[in-house]
């Protein structure tokens, strides 16, 4: 199947505030995008697809240039994959607070003169999806075909059902849950830590002091890494392998192959990752919980998304966003009849597998993104606006 | 007719115009969709098996991959109007236990399943052999059917869970039958309610 093949991102400046749920207000900001396929005459066919922790909007295809450079998500969308950019138009937006060229830390506070760093207002999964609803509306989309999105990307998607229920026609919302539970937030938090204390951090200032808290993002990743992982998958991967045939019994030194990868890992990431955004994006994780405003009862939160037709999809050896916080969606759209298909895959990557091309996975994407196409189709046959 | 087509019309048959059904084992989701276009049913399939359930992502009808042993916490009490178990008690450990979930989460429950004491099984075990016939096809060591029963049996269970019998049948040759169905039908059709 063909790749999208070189794609250029776009940049959108925004004039009018943004009001932030924690109550600061963006005073103007940038989004940047990437789009892949035609939008047809009636804007119709777009399919929106939001990023997890630490992807962006290079959801699919290369960047000129650049060897290795394929989008994050370019097994699902191209021509002939699953999410088929004959048929679709598929967006790919980067999140407010990001390191990847939408407004962020990274950028100049117009306030003081000086980049934002720490100072970058907190930004919410609601945020997220209030500034991609304008970016739609600047591009002339008034309804969505699908959004899609895995994990927080998922968190995204389920919150546009509650936001904008009546501008868009499917949710597919993969390895995702309705919140973080304590477990999750606590590795938020051991990563933070890593972050905060790292002695180059400065308050989140550190690039006025011309330094990068490297080593606490280092392990902020490492953490964060295993927890993608499944226990077996990490096992059949690397086992009890050790980097030399004779143990050497340090403390400090590396041993075995699972450490060396963890850090290397851990490094390649301190090397294009932002603390600060981070900081802001495992936050905006850990506050999700659209329950809260309706006394816990999600239910009632799924209230408004009557009509949406929703596909869900968890993974079985995901410890961190587990099949049974995905059957908690389920429950509360059944509560409300609303339309869902769910499939437990049953995959031994954990919750890394939303990312990876599982045959059955792709086929159920595939059949979902078929109907929808064939949706648009009849519609767009029919002169019957959606 | 085939059997499996007469089943399917005399399930269908029973089902109310405009109900709301869960399906219990639904397949690939031929009678939710069928009950859809034909009756204005709206409701859910359960399926275990991930074939059927991209099938039925492909007719785009509800389903819910769940493993059905776990129970149906999903749903709430009387929630459905029907709750069909088509062939899929056989299936189960828990027999007891998956009418009773069937009772509580809907009004009307609607279940069939092979009848053992169709007369050529009686015949085959008489002979000291358990039956392969075209409706079982299994041999004993190969059979996904680990819940043995007969129409009879479903009778005095279904009194003793407390279950009001409100149409039952047997199927034999794509045929209803009515009359000595433990002994003449090798399939058995009940519809019940929570007395």
């Amino acid at each position: 199947m063909a790749s999208v093949g070189q794609v250029t991102p776009q940049r959108l400046h925004f004039e009018a505030p943004l009001p932030l749920r924690g109550g600061a207000t963006l005073a103007g900001y940038d989004l940047v995008y990437e789009t892949y396929g035609r939008l047809n005459a009636a804007k119709s066919n777009a399919v929106l697809v939001c990023h997890a922790l630490n992807a962006s909007h290079h959801v699919a295809g290369t960047h000129a240039d650049q060897p290795r450079s394929e989008g994050w998500w370019d097994n699902l969308v191209g021509p002939g994959k699953p999410l088929d950019t004959n048929r679709l138009f598929v967006i790919g937006v980067n999140n407010l607070g990001s390191c990847f060229g939408s407004t962020g830390p990274l950028d100049t506070n117009p306030a003081t003169g000086r980049p934002w760093g720490a100072d970058f207002p907190v930004v919410t999964v609601e945020d997220w999806v209030d500034a991609q609803a304008r970016l739609l509306d600047r591009l002339g989309i008034e309804r969505l075909a699908a959004v899609l999105g895995g994990s927080l990307g998922g968190m995204q998607a389920l919150s546009w059902t509650m936001r904008y229920p009546q501008r868009l026609g499917h949710c597919i919302a993969i390895a995702t849950a309705p919140n973080l539970s304590a477990q999750n937030i606590a590795f938020n938090e051991v990563a933070r830590r890593a972050i905060i204390t790292d002695p180059d951090f400065h308050g989140g200032h550190y690039r006025s002091h011309g330094v990068l808290p490297k080593r606490g993002l280092t392990v902020a990743r490492m953490i964060g890494h295993i927890t993608y992982l499944s226990d077996d998958s990490m096992e059949a991967k690397f086992g009890r392998a050790m980097r030399e045939a004779e143990l050497n019994y340090s403390t400090q030194e590396i041993e075995f192959q699972i450490e060396s990868y963890l850090r290397h890992q851990g490094d390649k990431f301190s090397e294009y990752f932002d603390a600060n955004t981070y900081l802001l994006i495992t936050r905006a994780l850990d506050y999700f919980d659209p329950a809260s405003a309706h006394g816990g009862d999600l239910s009632a939160a799924f209230g408004n998304a009557q009509g949406i037709q929703f596909t869900l999809v968890s993974f079985s050896t995901d410890w961190r966003f587990s099949p049974a916080r995905s059957r908690e969606i389920v429950k509360a759209l059944v509560d409300n009849r609303i339309d869902v298909r769910y499939a437990e895959i049953d995959a031994p990557h954990g919750h890394d597998a939303f990312l990876l091309d599982d045959a059955r996975y792709h086929a159920l994407l595939r059949a979902t993104f078929d109907r929808i196409a064939a949706e648009i189709k009849a519609d767009v046959a029919t002169g019957t606006a959606p | 007719m085939s059997q499996r087509n007469a089943e399917f019309e005399a399930v269908a048959s029973l089902v109310p115009v405009g109900s709301r059904v869960l399906d219990l084992g639904c397949g690939g989701g031929a009678m939710l969709e069928h009950l859809q276009s034909v009756k204005g049913c709206s409701g859910y399939g359960v399926e275990i098996a991930d074939d059927n359930v991209l099938e039925c992502t492909r007719r785009g009808v509800n389903v819910v991959q769940l493993n059905l042993e776990e129970g149906l916490a999903l749903f709430d009490d009387k929630s459905f109007d029907v709750v069909l178990q088509l062939q899929t008690l056989q299936n189960l450990r828990n027999t007891e236990h998956m009418l009773r979930e069937t009772a509580r989460v809907g009004r009307i429950g609607i279940v069939s399943f092979p009848n053992f004491a169709h007369w050529p099984n009686r015949l085959s075990v008489l002979r000291g052999r358990m039956p392969v016939t075209r409706d079982l096809p299994y041999q004993w060591y190969d059979t996904p059917n680990i819940r043995v029963g007969t129409y009879a049996d479903f009778e005095v269970l279904a009194r003793r869970m407390g279950l009001q019998i409100l149409d039952s049948f047997g199927l034999r040759g794509g045929q209803v039958v009515r009359r000595w169905p433990n002994l003449t039908a090798s399939a058995a059709v009940f519809k019940f309610e929570r007395a």
